[in-house]
């Protein structure tokens, strides 16, 4: 699914990410734990195709193909979703009507026509029961005056509208309290399939008790120092990340 | 001759025209003086410092509106906010068309400053309201020297006006270069209410240029919220001066939209006469090309424990330039003056100009006020966000332009003028996606 291979990627000048690789197949989801500062978010916003960040090295491809090139958007349509450590506020556009515009400008992208009106309604309901959304909650602002915890419930309400092959969640756990946690983790479990991939980036490990990884990977300084299964999660919970990082001097 | 010069000289056939026992003739002399005193504004006039009219005086305009030209309804339709029920007083060419109007005379008067300054009937309100808070200045003086039609509205103690009413001035271009000064007087009295819409429309790419002078009176309680729309020609320039006199626990609102036409300057000025007054001016620009928007704004404090609340956002586009001219002035006795100003401008591109003044001046020590003004471009990480939903660079700029226009748009009472409006914005921007509200 998402093959990362030999990532640089700075910004003004500063290296932040020194050579990742990474190899995501269809069906798993993978972890990435890091120290603040060590380069998760960065490479959340590469993969999804931040401008400000400059590529210098390295290639990102997703199903064999390299997005590289790609605006953010056409990323979007290829099937990378970001969910946001922290969503925009966009005041006089209702939940509702982001992610039908969201949806129809991907259809178009597809050379299909609108979603019909009905159908929309029909998965709008459905996929806001499956995150305990009610009714008002959608005719609201897009984030505007939204609780941590709403407006990360939101972000995966979005992710489930849209249907992605890849979700990359960063920080989606930041600022939940353990009843959201809950929801917006078995929102994401019931999305999961054999046709598409999850990364959780994430400083705890609190939410992979609930998002269970195949594959955790720890990021120190822009690189990659460790791979394992789930149970390094919980090491690096007991131990924290500074014996890890005495094990690979960095 | 100049214009100036053809002004002055014209006003005597002007005025022989008219009957010599009108209430006004006496004003209407005065005025024209003071007009030839002080001349046209210029770039010397601090207030117009950032605003040349220079290029729009040198036409050659019919100041006179001579020949009736009719025009179907089918064809200005769409310059009507249609899908609501409302009294029209429409000018084509600064004359009063019935055909197109629907006005009453029950319990409100909704009907033609013509009507008023000539009919005895409605001498008496002539003589309280008429010209007392419009000044003795340059183009207001102008407009009062040629003042005779406009919209004349009279809302009597504790009445509502049932509908709102939409005031509409169209110039069809039948005269090489029209000169419009249309004239119009709002009264709410005490426990009144009132909506308006008003708009300034060119039929033709004749050049037009368009000197209009409103009063406003509130009385104590009164509510009026007045809305404009100025989405005109290219060829269109409009000096919009409204004059606003507030009394106890009135609220006052102007929302301005202006999405076009070649120079708007809106002279917008409130006096506060009474305690515990709201006054509230709102307006979007969003103009391209070489467009010209500019703002000077007014709220005089002059009694305690009242609030002003401003807050005007400009987008500007290629070669296109603002102004924002606000000034707050609250006198000492105005204590626990609340006064908010906001002036957010995006320059879309690097040949775009916006000149944004701030002026508080004052002299209360118990007062609140603040004032913020922001210049800057569309915000990265929301168009990025935008972006990674699949939305399209293009229409994620449109949906970023609109909500930042939106706390304007939000405070528009009438849900289809907010409609109407939304679809204005969102076809300025050119996109078609959907801006439900």
């Amino acid at each position: 699914m998402l093959t990362v291979k030999n990532l640089h990627a700075g910004i003004e000048e500063k290296d932040i990410l020194k050579g990742i690789n990474l190899e995501i197949k269809a069906g798993e989801v993978h972890a990435i734990m890091g120290p603040n500062g060590s380069g998760k978010s960065t490479l959340s916003s590469v993969i999804a195709g931040k401008e400000e960040y400059e590529v210098t090295d390295g290639d990102i491809f997703l199903n064999k193909e390299s997005i590289l090139e790609m605006d953010p958007e056409e990323r979007a349509h290829e099937g990378v979703f970001l969910s946001f450590q922290y969503p925009v506020e966009i005041p006089g556009v209702t939940v509702t009507n982001f992610i039908k515009t969201a949806i129809n400008q991907t259809r178009k992208a597809k050379g299909l026509e609108d979603m019909p009106a009905s159908e929309m309604l029909k998965m709008i309901r459905e996929k806001s029961e499956l995150l305990e959304i009610d009714r008002k909650f959608l005719s609201r602002s897009l984030n505007v005056g939204f609780s941590g915890g709403e407006k990360k419930r939101n972000e995966i309400f979005q992710m489930a509208m849209l249907e992605p092959k890849l979700a990359i969640l960063d920080e989606t756990d930041s600022g939940l309290d353990i009843d959201a946690l809950r929801i917006v983790a078995n929102g994401v479990n019931k999305l999961r399939s054999e046709d598409n991939a999850v990364l959780v980036i994430t400083h705890y490990q609190r939410l992979l008790d609930y998002i269970v990884p195949d594959v955790v990977h720890v990021l120190m300084d822009g690189k990659i120092v460790k791979t394992g299964g789930k149970e390094l999660a919980h090491e690096l919970e007991e131990k924290g990340y500074d014996w890890l990082k005495e094990e690979v001097n960095v | 001759m100049s214009l100036k010069d053809k002004l002055v000289s014209s006003h005597i056939v002007f005025q022989d025209s008219l009957d010599p026992d009108s209430p006004i003739y006496d004003i209407r002399g005065n005025a024209i003086k003071t007009f030839e005193a002080e001349g046209f504004p210029t770039k010397k006039d601090e207030a117009w410092k950032y605003t040349s009219l220079n290029s729009i005086l040198k036409k050659d305009y019919n100041i006179f509106p001579t020949k009736k030209s009719s025009l179907d309804f089918k064809d200005v339709e769409r310059y009507f906010i249609n899908d609501i029920d409302t009294y029209n007083i429409i000018f084509v060419d600064g004359v009063f068309n019935a055909h197109l109007s629907s006005t009453t005379h029950d319990g409100i008067d909704v009907c033609t400053m013509n009507s008023a300054l000539t009919k005895s009937k409605y001498q008496q309100v002539i003589d309280v309201y008429f010209n007392k808070i419009a000044k003795e200045e340059s183009l207001t003086s102008l407009n009062t020297a040629y003042a005779r039609d406009g919209a004349y509205i009279y809302i009597p103690k504790g009445k509502v006006a049932d509908k709102p009413i939409q005031i509409i001035h169209f110039a069809t271009g039948s005269q090489e270069a029209a000169l419009l000064q249309p004239r119009n007087l709002i009264v709410a009295e005490e426990n009144s209410e009132v909506q308006i819409i008003e708009r300034h429309q060119s039929l033709s790419d004749s050049p037009t240029f368009t000197n209009s002078v409103t009063e406003v009176y509130a009385a104590k309680r009164a509510i009026v919220d007045y809305y404009k729309i100025q989405n005109d020609k290219l060829d269109a320039s409009l000096v919009d001066t409204t004059e606003i006199e507030q009394h106890g626990e009135s609220i006052v609102s102007v929302h301005t939209f202006s999405l076009g036409g070649n120079i708007t300057r809106n002279n917008l000025n409130y006096y506060q006469k009474g305690e515990r007054i709201d006054s509230i001016l709102k307006g979007v620009t969003l103009i391209e090309g070489k467009q010209h928007v500019d703002h000077n704004t007014l709220v005089h404090h002059i009694e305690p424990n009242c609030e002003s609340h401003q807050d005007y956002k400009g987008i500007f586009a290629e070669s296109a330039t603002g102004v924002f001219n606000g000034k707050v002035v609250v006198e000492k006795e105005a204590q626990k003056t609340n006064a908010y100003q906001s002036n957010n401008n995006i320059l879309i591109d690097d040949k775009a100009t916006i000149n944004s003044k701030p002026q508080l001046e004052i002299f209360a020590d118990d007062v609140r006020c603040s004032h913020g003004c922001t210049i800057g471009q569309l915000d990265e990480s929301a168009l990025f966000y935008l972006q990674s939903r699949g939305i399209a660079k293009k229409e994620a700029r449109a949906l970023l332009m609109y909500a930042f226009a939106n706390t304007v748009l939000s405070s528009v009472k009438i849900p289809q003028l907010k409609q109407r409006i939304t679809k204005l914005i969102a076809k300025k921007i050119g996109v078609s996606i959907g801006f439900e509200i």
